[in-house]
């Protein structure tokens, strides 16, 4: 490891643990004044020790450590261990190179393949997102406002079950169900709707289906969640007033819900833009997505550095995700990730 | 028909069609493991019967995996419910700027896909592994563990945090002016109140990590889990065994799912009484007072 690398993975982390730290001493004693108890007074040696070795394996050990390191490994080329610290193992932008251009070093010619399941993955991930709040929102709003508490007990036990079902076997369930000899086909097929059984999994109907299936739930609560907490006397105001019922959505429930809708959003797409299961399962032989192609670099290409990259572009666009919708919504970070 | 009416059927036909969507497939692929049909299939019916279960226990791998998947799931619960507990307890001692900064970093896992945890935690641990010498690091039900960790003690903070929220400071005071040591406040205070949480956390990590995959493939290397097990079974082609384990954890999960919701009401309404007790106590005092 270079000596930069290690600074910057483990020194910066620690100058920054720092300048937290008197930060937020700083922002307590403002907070509640002089005279207070320190952090050790108040939960006392033992109590503390917990606290600190805790919070500091999990952010350290756990979170940034690993990330940083998977950044740093990005940069690097591929070598095999002998050679890694010696004079070869210089920062590099190849790996990067290789997903826009598929050579890690001329750059005549682009990466189609992995650009277009890229750009599909995110398209995809993003009308998915779409049609999951139009799923849900009405069920949401129903059970929130509308449904009587027994009934709304039921239906979210209900919701539940579902949810834990592993992934792998909801995609399963969804293969048997698309499959060119399944019930949907031999459905259509004996109603006279068609004539030859449509080959769903392998136009990605299947996929698409399975996606906006697995995550359904996930959009549900954080909707759910936020619009129970809206007044009912709110709805029933705009109603006197005259309101037409889509005018009280659109400007009394959803501006209401906006930390609830986000960060459901939020979840549904980095969801299904990290899915590996489904794709695996319902995936056709021309199926084009990009966690996938991430799992292959690391298991069929067995080049680490390339997968780090890959995995890094992937977390880019889930992060540029996210600051949209914060953008977009006008909610912070702290009303999403709730 | 009135409009209300309308609304009402409406809204009914929607529900309806929501829970079709919601456990239609679920039926589907249940009624195939009860086939005989070689290939899964719910309709027709060529016969009845429970083989696919006696394949499904039979499967050497599919059991081992299920035994690591426990295995993980139990230590991921031993990590993650502390770290969390930690992590909301940190989080109440701070405030404004910092706050948010320590929110961000220790909620981010729960907004990275799952695949870059693991990822992460194999390229990270893998070097430990060769600049310590300690190879026993880099082994899969520990990398499994920390991986899934990452992201499962977020879930488990949260939890802790809404607990929170309602905590009366005043108990933790009165303890202290009567001499409790802080250590004392923490294990006889804090504790007994967040046990439903604590009990809660407990559920949900475990299930959790039980259900994960994405992580999990790329930390477990070269060991087994349940999910990594049937990842590679449905690789290689569709059997109604499949669809076998997917009805025991459906009934596996139904009847969790109703336990759990039992004993949250019970907990409900002992706290429920709890409350009366302590209003009528308060009640009678007073009248104890006003009467002197």
């Amino acid at each position: 490891m270079k000596p930069l690398s290690a600074a910057l993975i483990f020194g910066l982390p620690i100058v920054v643990l720092c300048a937290f730290i008197a930060m937020a001493l700083i922002d307590a004693r403002r907070h509640m004044g002089p005279g207070t108890p320190s952090f050790i007074q108040r939960n006392g040696w033992p109590v503390s020790i917990y606290l600190i070795a805790a919070v500091g394996i999990w952010m350290f050990v756990l979170i940034v450590f690993p990330q940083l390191y998977m950044v740093d490994y990005s940069f690097h080329p591929k070598l095999p261990p002998a050679a890694r610290g010696g004079e070869r193992d210089v920062y590099t932008l190849g790996n990067y190179r290789y997903f826009l251009f598929g050579s890690s070093t001329s750059s005549d010619s682009w990466n189609t393949t992995h650009l277009t399941a890229f750009w599909t993955t995110i398209v995809t991930s993003a009308l998915i997102t779409l049609l999951n709040f139009a799923i849900c929102y009405p069920l949401a709003y129903f059970l929130a406002q509308v449904a009587k508490p027994g009934a709304v007990r039921l239906i979210m036990l209900l919701l539940i079950i579902p949810y834990w079902v592993n992934e792998l076997l909801r995609a399963f369930a969804f293969g048997i169900l698309f499959g060119t000899g399944g019930l949907l086909n031999k459905l259509l097929l004996a109603a006279g709707i068609l004539s030859v059984p449509i080959d769903f999994i392998g136009r990605d109907i299947a996929l698409y289906a399975g996606l906006t299936y697995a995550y359904l739930l996930l959009m549900m609560f954080p909707l759910y969640n936020a619009i129970e907490a809206l007044d009912r006397n709110q709805v029933e105001a705009a109603r006197d007033l005259g309101a037409p019922w889509w005018l009280i959505h659109l400007n009394v429930v959803m501006p209401f819900a906006k930390p609830g809708i986000a960060s459901g959003c939020t979840l549904v797409f980095m969801l299904s833009a990290g899915a590996l299961a489904a794709p695996l399962v319902l995936g056709g032989p021309k199926t084009l997505w990009f966690t996938p192609i991430v799992y292959d670099r690391f298991y069929q290409a067995f080049n680490w550095n390339q997968g780090s990259a890959y995995a890094i572009i992937l977390m880019l666009a889930c992060v540029a995700f996210v600051l949209l919708v914060m953008r977009l919504f006008k909610v912070s970070f702290t009303e999403i990730a709730r | 028909m009135t409009s209300a009416a309308i609304w009402r059927a409406m809204m009914g036909f929607y529900i309806a069609l929501f829970f079709l969507f919601l456990f239609g497939p679920l039926i589907v692929m249940g009624l195939s493991a009860f086939n005989t049909s070689q290939y899964p299939q719910a309709f027709p019916i060529e016969g009845l019967t429970l083989r696919w279960f006696g394949v499904l226990y039979g499967d050497r791998g599919l059991m081992e995996g299920l035994r690591n998947s426990v295995l993980i799931g139990i230590l991921v619960v031993a990590l993650s419910v502390p770290l969390g507990l930690a992590g909301a307890l940190v989080m109440t001692q701070m405030y404004s700027r910092a706050r948010s900064l320590y929110y961000l970093v220790v909620v981010s896992p729960v907004l990275t896909p799952g695949v870059i945890l693991g990822i992460s935690t194999v390229i990270f641990w893998a070097d430990v592994a060769e600049w310590t010498g300690v190879d026993s690091v880099y082994n899969g039900i520990f990398l499994a563990t920390l991986g899934q960790s990452t992201y499962i003690s977020a879930y488990c903070m949260l939890i802790f945090l809404s607990r929170l929220q309602r905590y009366d400071r005043a108990q933790e005071e009165a303890a202290l002016d009567l001499g409790a040591s802080p250590t004392q406040v923490f294990a006889h205070i804090l504790i007994p109140y967040l046990w439903p949480a604590i009990v809660s956390a407990v559920v949900i990590a475990f299930l959790s990590s039980f259900e994960n995959y994405n992580t999990t493939t790329f930390a477990i290397l070269a060991d087994k889990t349940l999910t990594t097990v049937l990842a590679g079974r449905m690789r290689q082609g569709t059997t109604p065994a499949i669809s076998a384990l997917a009805v025991v954890i459906i009934v596996v999960s139904i009847v969790g799912a109703i336990a759990f919701e039992l004993v949250r009401r019970a907990e409900a309404n002992r706290e429920d009484a709890r409350k009366r007790a302590a209003d009528a106590a308060e009640r009678a005092e007073m009248s104890v007072v006003a009467a002197a």
